[in-house]
């Protein structure tokens, strides 16, 4: 092929925030009909340059060349205007529409007297949803949806245009394996009908498998682009980061202490049956399953959020019950939940008023919080998890979503709790800090935590597990310990055969 | 480096948007008209905005956790009614009937928190109800006469309403102060932070081990207690009340408050700009009766101030006149 004409051009694009140089003088080049990875720690700018192309942000300085032809991007409708397409990192739905409306918002089909064509609505909709192959149609509420099928909402709104690029800001965060094989059955289309496709995530595995090539960003500094044959997970983590990685699999097992929690036959209408395990001081338990198997259900009822309809849950040998969050806490239990942004931030609060908010009833002198305490807890997790943000006083809302990420985990750590669960704890999160993470739930458990960890993906789950439980529609499969399990009757167990079934 | 001194200063004002709106305001209204600034009539103004003002600081612990409060106006015409009918009953006196009148209003603070805090009704319905029922409350009560102190020169109970301590009118007094308590209890205390986080996000305040009920219920515990505490400064400035003295009140509290920068939403908000809001209101409302305009345009023209008001902050918040996503 010839030199082909790029389909946008970025070109030393410099965009600051209050107190943050997020973009540096970065360039970037899409070809039509190449997926091009845009790849950076939590923080590096990778949603902002985005976000800039979008015109959602106006840059400082630099310039947006779109067949050639500079121009300005006043607007996220005049993006899609000129064919530019992007489907944001957090999700932009309106909750309490249907599925049709949300994905053709602003742009419903009409009929005479400007009247809205529902026939036309739905037909267009279903058509969209029949490529995504999703099991919820037209009609359905937005809010009804769990966030995976969201996500594939968000997506949809991207076929609906002829787009020239389309931008997908880790998209995956919240798919399970078979709508992401789904997503890359798009993805490829709109590649071989000459889109340009920019592609975030920080899912090395993805990148490798779809992408042609990779642009590396740093601290908002533009570091290279390569071909994705050409180069490999180190190597690309290395111009991340700047150091290499230990990636190997958990083998560190220490002694393991008493129970610390125990379910017995614990039911949940029909979100969960018969659900019995047990967790150890210094052991890390994880869930494994398909979206929809139960396991953030049971994470919910430990942490009182949801109330058992048959069964029991002991601690430390005792029956108790678990009336609300509160409660939990009393009781030692912490839970990172998995929508960051639905539950686990304030996200009009700063970073330290985030942190400490489930112990400031607890952080006082006197009558009144204690700013010092607040700040050395803030500090201590900050640095900890390596979060960056100009400082705590900065809005929650304006870090970037892995940054996010860790408040809500620093904010669980920091209260010392007995039983650690996590949810998704690293949905989002770069690999530098991926295996920071896992390497701290290792040493927590190391001192005497008891942890779950429910995760949608297998390496994580392989690599921090004691003992694994795979679900499947809300009932435990099987218990596998770290020397049976295998990809192989890991996968099989999630989907139901029982024929990995070992008594 | 100077540069980056601007930005700064640009960004501080962009800020304290409200505030920039103030100043403006008050140096123009200075210039066209000297007597606007005149101690007296500054005086004259915080005076009269303490009933209302005492009022907007418990609102704005109910719009902060994220509800409204429509109710207040009603709940203190309820309240001067009831302190003043009991101040004429032998059987209570001033002495009684103040806490008495606490009592009674605060128990329907606790009705409405208990309905919308526990019960999750939406706040907007059950304090718009409350309007209606706590007026009826009130007719019943006072039989539809005005309440009136036969001998007013025969009780201390003026004192809230006309005293004065070291030269400062006792009603500015109390506003001062209880402005002082709730911007510690807002700002400082955990309860106060818990406010914030009910109304930002009460998914992420449930989340948290946040009884995001009770949270709710104690803002507007406190509110009634602000109402009852306004009912009892207007009840004894003016000796005498009518059943609707507090009638439209609740539009303007609300309307402090919100010039003071808190959100409708929920979750931002604090007590020194809801002052802020008040004495804008109060200082608008005495500038146009300087200008000698109508009582009737009066109620045009803070209006539209006040919506200029709310645009300028926005508008410098997004450092944009109109926003660019139609
Ligand atoms: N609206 C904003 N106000 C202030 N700072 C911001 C804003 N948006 C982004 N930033 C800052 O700009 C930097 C880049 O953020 P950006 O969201 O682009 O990171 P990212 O590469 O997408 O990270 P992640 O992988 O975590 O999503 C961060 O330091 C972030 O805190
Ligand atoms: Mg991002």
């Amino acid at each position: 092929m010839t030199e082909q004409t790029p389909v946008l051009r970025l070109e030393g694009i410099v965009k600051t925030f209050p107190g943050v140089r997020a973009l540096d003088g970065v360039s970037l080049t899409l070809l039509p009909g190449e997926v091009h990875a845009l790849m950076g720690e939590n923080g590096a700018g990778k949603s902002t340059l985005m976000k800039v192309l979008g015109g959602i942000y106006q840059p400082d300085e630099g310039q947006i060349i779109v067949d050639e032809q500079p121009v300005v991007m006043s607007g996220p409708l005049e993006a899609k205007a000129k064919g530019i397409v992007f489907i944001h990192q957090e999700l932009s739905l309106a909750t309490e529409l249907s599925v049709a409306e949300n994905i053709y918002l602003g742009e419903l089909p009409r009929k005479r007297f400007g009247l809205v064509d529902w026939a036309q609505l739905e037909a267009n909709t279903n058509k969209i949803l029949k490529k995504l192959n999703v099991g919820f149609n037209a009609k359905t509420r937005v809010g009804s949806l769990s966030i995976a099928n969201q996500q594939m909402v968000e997506i949809a709104r991207a076929l609906t245009v002829d787009a020239k690029a389309v931008i997908f800001d880790e998209p995956t965060a919240s798919l399970t394996d078979a709508e992401k094989v789904v997503l890359f059955e798009v993805i490829a289309d709109l590649q071989s009908q000459g889109v340009g496709i920019a592609y975030i995530s920080h899912r090395m595995e993805e990148i490798f498998k779809i992408t042609d090539r990779i642009s590396v960003l740093r601290d908002g500094q533009y570091q290279g682009t390569v071909n994705a044959a050409e180069t490999d997970e180190e190597g690309v983590t290395q111009m991340m980061i700047g150091r290499k990685l230990d990636l190997s699999r958990n083998e560190s097992h220490h002694e393991l202490g008493e129970v610390a929690i125990e379910v017995r036959g614990l039911s949940c209408g029909n979100l969960y049956h018969d659900v019995s395990f047990e967790v150890r001081r210094g052991e890390v338990v994880g869930f494994y399953g398909l979206v929809g198997a139960g396991r953030t259900e049971i994470a919910e009822t430990l942490f009182g959020l949801r109330n058992p309809s048959a069964g029991t849950i002991l601690m430390n040998g005792e029956e108790v019950t678990i009336q609300s969050p509160a409660d939990a806490i009393a009781r030692g239990i912490s839970l990172v939940p998995e929508d960051r942004k639905g539950q686990g931030l304030v996200l009009g609060m700063n970073c330290r008023d985030n942190m400490t908010l489930p112990q400031v009833g607890d952080l006082t002198a006197g009558p009144f919080v204690s700013d010092g305490a607040e700040v050395a807890i803030f500090d201590q997790y900050r640095d900890k998890l390596d979060i960056r943000t100009p400082g705590w006083r900065q809005t929650v809302g304006n870090l970037s979503g892995g940054n996010q990420q860790k408040i809500v985990i620093g904010k669980w750590l920091s209260m010392h709790p007995n039983v650690l669960i996590v949810d998704e704890p690293t949905r989002g999160i770069d690999v530098g800090s991926k295996s920071e993470i896992h390497n701290l739930i290792r040493e927590l458990a190391a001192q005497g935590y008891a942890v779950i960890v429910v995760s949608s993906e297998m390496p994580e789950v392989l690599h921090v597990s004691d003992r694994i439980v795979a679900m499947y529609m809300g009932r435990i499969i099987r218990t596998f310990t770290s020397e049976e399990v295998t990809e192989d009757n890991l996968i099989q167990a999630i989907s139901g055969i029982e024929g990995g079934k070992v008594a | 480096m100077a540069e980056k001194n601007l930005d700064a200063v640009g960004r501080f004002l962009a800020r304290q948007g409200i505030l920039v709106a103030f100043v403006l305001f008050m140096v123009g209204f200075s210039l066209w008209n000297p007597r606007f600034i005149d101690i007296d009539n500054v005086f004259g103004v915080i005076r009269s905005s303490a009933i209302l003002g005492v009022m907007a600081l418990g609102v704005t612990f109910v719009v902060i956790g994220g509800n409204l409060d429509l109710s207040v106006g009603s709940l203190m015409s309820f309240s001067a009614i009831v302190v003043l009918d009991l101040h004429e009953n032998p059987a209570f006196g001033p002495y009684l009937a103040i806490p008495a009148m606490f009592a009674m209003t605060m128990a329907i603070g606790a009705l409405i928190g208990f309905l919308v805090g526990y019960l999750r009704l939406n706040s907007l319905i059950v304090t718009l109800g409350m309007l209606s029922a706590i007026h009826g409350l009130t007719l019943t009560w006072s039989g539809g006469q005005n309440m009136d102190i036969a001998n007013q020169d025969a009780t201390w109970f003026g004192v809230f309403g006309r005293g004065t301590a070291l030269g400062i009118p006792i009603p500015v007094l109390m506003f001062g102060l209880l402005a002082a308590v709730l911007a510690i209890l807002l700002a400082k205390t955990p309860f106060g932070r818990k406010v914030y986080a009910v109304g930002g996000n009460g998914t992420a305040a449930t989340f948290s081990g946040i009884p995001r009920a009770r949270v709710v219920f104690f803002t507007y515990i406190i509110s009634s207690f602000c109402v009852a505490t306004a009912g009892l400064i207007q009840a004894s400035r003016t000796m005498g009340a009518q059943n609707t003295v507090g009638q439209g009140m609740e539009l303007e509290v609300l309307a402090a408050v919100i010039l003071g920068g808190a959100s409708l939403l929920g979750g931002s908000g604090t007590v020194f700009k809801t002052v802020i809001g008040v004495l804008i209101l109060g200082f608008i409302q005495n500038g146009l009766l300087l200008a000698g305009l109508e009582f009737y345009v009066q109620f045009v023209v803070t209006w539209v101030i006040i919506i200029l008001a709310v645009w300028l902050d926005i508008a410098t918040k997004r450092g944009k006149l109109w926003s660019a996503i139609a």
